[in-house]
């Protein structure tokens, strides 16, 4: 398939990308509403606010009360968008996310910003490590990782109208471009990016561009490795995994987040049911965040590419 | 009890803004508005009334302080500078890497500080379950508890506010930090509050209004707490000014979190200095 990817920032931010997706989506269904609580200022989003008196809600400091707004919305046929940071949008309003929009049979689209190390200089108290993990157990949820403005705008497009838990965590900047404006997306369809027959990385979110980066360096020592962005976490594309694991036999994971119940697990579940390879997670190790820049982050918890080279050779030593 | 003078208590204002300003220009930005905000509410409360040991900070019988608008930890963490709980030269690394100053109050990093806060709405609790733990001991230890009004849209804060009236807890003084803003406008337009004061008397508490710079009103009104236990907890209300204490950045519509440059830095200093000449302190260092 064709990439766009250069290495360098994305033309759109996240942010734009919401912003003008949003305003599509408004025009296009009225039932569409976006709920925030004081995190608009953070997405730029209080045009939105201005221009949308009836799609548009700030809830205040109050996210668990937020979701039960959204889920009687949804009694009266709306389709809720909700936006907090990713640790306030999984872990503080886990509960309400189950029962009152899961459980329920409801519907709520949830975008989680500043995911992960993304939280940078906000700290360990803004850093969501989890919330893959948590959202992952809610039965029929969809849990995506952006790794292209693209696929973001895709994601909330496609899922306006999908039923159940809709979980999409997000950096606000800082993301590449990867894939072509036209490019097309299916939930639980992921895209292989690079093809390759010593090792598959299986990448989410900010990890892909990582992930190709370091799959150009490997080619460089003669190690052929693909590279797969699995777009949505759950469901996972297991027709794309498992052909990559009989392909490569050997796995590296790549996540902004913390593999216990990670995409390292979803991946491990699936191929040690299915095709037994041998897997390595690289991502966060059962820890607490902390307070830092991206790039400190990422050394900190092993998020290079220097890191994924070296897990590479070792599983293939 | 002996309290201070107006200006001594204005004095440390003044010192515990020079340090927030250190602590955020040495990361070139940060959470300013709502940290110069509780300027004068921390001298009072850390010159005339809290009982720490600055050289044992986890001495047992500690008066606690919990910020539970945790991003305010500049403003706490200059004050515990001022203390000489922690260095002065430690304010020169909020949220470096590898930090001992995260932005945020972090207990696990910062001798002085009793709660890790952040994610807004969980303070009172933290508050109420130390006074709670005073009461059981008979320490006769107070808790000290800052709140936002933002903040206080939290369900948290109320579920807080019914389980300490409801257990008696006349040993928590808390304050509502009332500067009518948050960060996606004012408080009024994003989830307006009411009347606080009449909200935390018929959850049960003793409520009174002060102006959030006026030093010696809220050295009376913590010491009526203190003097004048009657079984109910105590809720501050500070009618405050976002970003208090500097005009430039008062002014501005927004200064709920800044990047900090020279220019902006030299401006609010330049300010400080004056209001030193003002209060005698001309000979501290401004710069
Ligand atoms: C649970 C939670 N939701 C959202 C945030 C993001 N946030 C940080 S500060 C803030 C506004 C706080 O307003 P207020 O309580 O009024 O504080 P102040 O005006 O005193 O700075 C928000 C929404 C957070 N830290 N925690
Ligand atoms: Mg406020």
């Amino acid at each position: 398939m064709e990439l766009r990817y250069t290495g360098g920032v994305a033309e759109k931010e996240p942010i734009q990308i919401f912003n003008e997706t949003m305003r599509e989506l408004f025009s296009e269904d009225d039932k569409v509403v976006y709920l925030d609580a004081d995190l608009m200022g953070s997405l730029k989003t209080a045009q939105l606010w201005k221009d949308y008196p009836k799609n548009v809600f700030n809830c205040g400091i109050q996210e668990a009360n937020m979701v039960g707004v959204a889920a009687g919305m949804y009694l009266n046929g709306f389709k809720p968008y909700i936006h907090s940071f990713s640790p306030f949008a999984s872990r503080r309003i886990f509960d309400q996310v189950f029962l009152s929009i899961g459980y329920a049979q409801k519907s709520i689209r949830i975008i989680g910003s500043d995911a992960g190390i993304m939280a940078t200089n906000n700290g360990g108290t803004h850093m969501s490590f989890e919330d893959v993990a948590m959202m992952r157990t809610v039965p029929n949820a969809c849990v995506a990782d952006v790794s292209d403005p693209t696929m973001f705008k895709a994601l909330l497009k496609l899922t306006k109208d999908r039923n159940g838990v809709t979980y999409i965590r997000t950096a606000r900047r800082n993301l590449k471009d990867i894939y072509m404006p036209d490019e097309k997306f299916e939930i639980g369809k992921g895209k292989l990016l690079k093809d390759g027959n010593d090792v598959t990385i299986v990448a989410c979110g900010i990890m892909v561009a990582t992930a190709l980066e370091a799959a150009k360096e490997l080619e460089k020592d003669g190690i052929s490795a693909q590279v797969v962005d699995v777009v949505t976490i759950k469901p996972l594309d297991e027709d794309l995994i498992l052909a990559c694991a009989r392909k490569t036999k050997n796995i590296i994971v790549c996540e902004n987040a913390n593999i216990l119940g990670g995409l390292t697990s979803a991946v491990c579940e699936l191929t040690s049911a299915k095709y037994p390879v041998r897997v390595k997670g690289i991502g966060i190790n059962d820890s607490y965040g902390c307070v830092g820049s991206e790039d400190f982050l990422r050394k900190k918890y092993g998020l290079t590419i220097e890191n994924i080279i070296l897990q590479v050779k070792e599983l293939l030593r | 009890m002996v309290l201070s003078s107006q200006k001594t208590l204005e004095q440390n204002a003044l010192r515990i803004r020079k340090g927030i300003i250190q602590a955020i220009c040495s990361n070139k930005g940060g959470h300013i508005g709502g940290s110069l905000d509780l300027a004068d509410v921390l001298s009072v409360i850390y010159t005339d009334f809290i009982r720490i040991d600055p050289q044992t900070p986890k001495w047992d019988n500690r008066d606690f302080m919990i910020i539970s608008k945790g991003h305010a930890g500049p403003a706490l963490y200059s004050t515990l500078a001022l203390k000489g709980v922690i260095d002065y030269s430690r304010l020169n690394n909020l949220n470096n890497p590898n930090s001992l100053l995260p932005g945020h109050c972090d207990r696990n990093k910062v001798p002085g500080v009793d709660a890790t806060t952040g994610s807004l709405g969980q303070g009172l609790s933290i508050a109420v379950g130390a006074a709670l733990g005073a009461k059981i001991k008979d320490s006769g230890q107070r808790v000290f508890c800052i709140i936002g009004d933002g903040e206080s849209a939290e369900g948290q804060i109320w579920e807080a506010a019914q389980f300490a009236a409801h257990y008696k807890l006349d040993n928590i003084i808390a304050f509502l930090d009332w500067n009518n803003m948050q960060i996606d406008g004012s408080v009024e337009e994003v989830m307006s509050i009411g009347d606080p004061m009449k909200k935390f008397e018929a959850f049960g508490w003793n409520s009174t209004l002060v102006k959030g710079d006026d030093v010696l009103a809220i050295q009376k009104a913590i010491n009526f707490a203190i003097e004048s236990p009657n079984k109910k907890p105590t809720m501050i209300v500070l009618k405050t000014i976002k970003g208090r204490g500097a005009k430039c950045i008062e002014e501005l519509p927004n200064n709920h979190c800044l990047g900090f440059n020279d220019d902006l830095k030299e401006k609010v200093l330049e300010e400080l200095k004056e209001r030193a000449v003002e209060l005698d302190m001309e000979e501290e260092q401004w710069n």
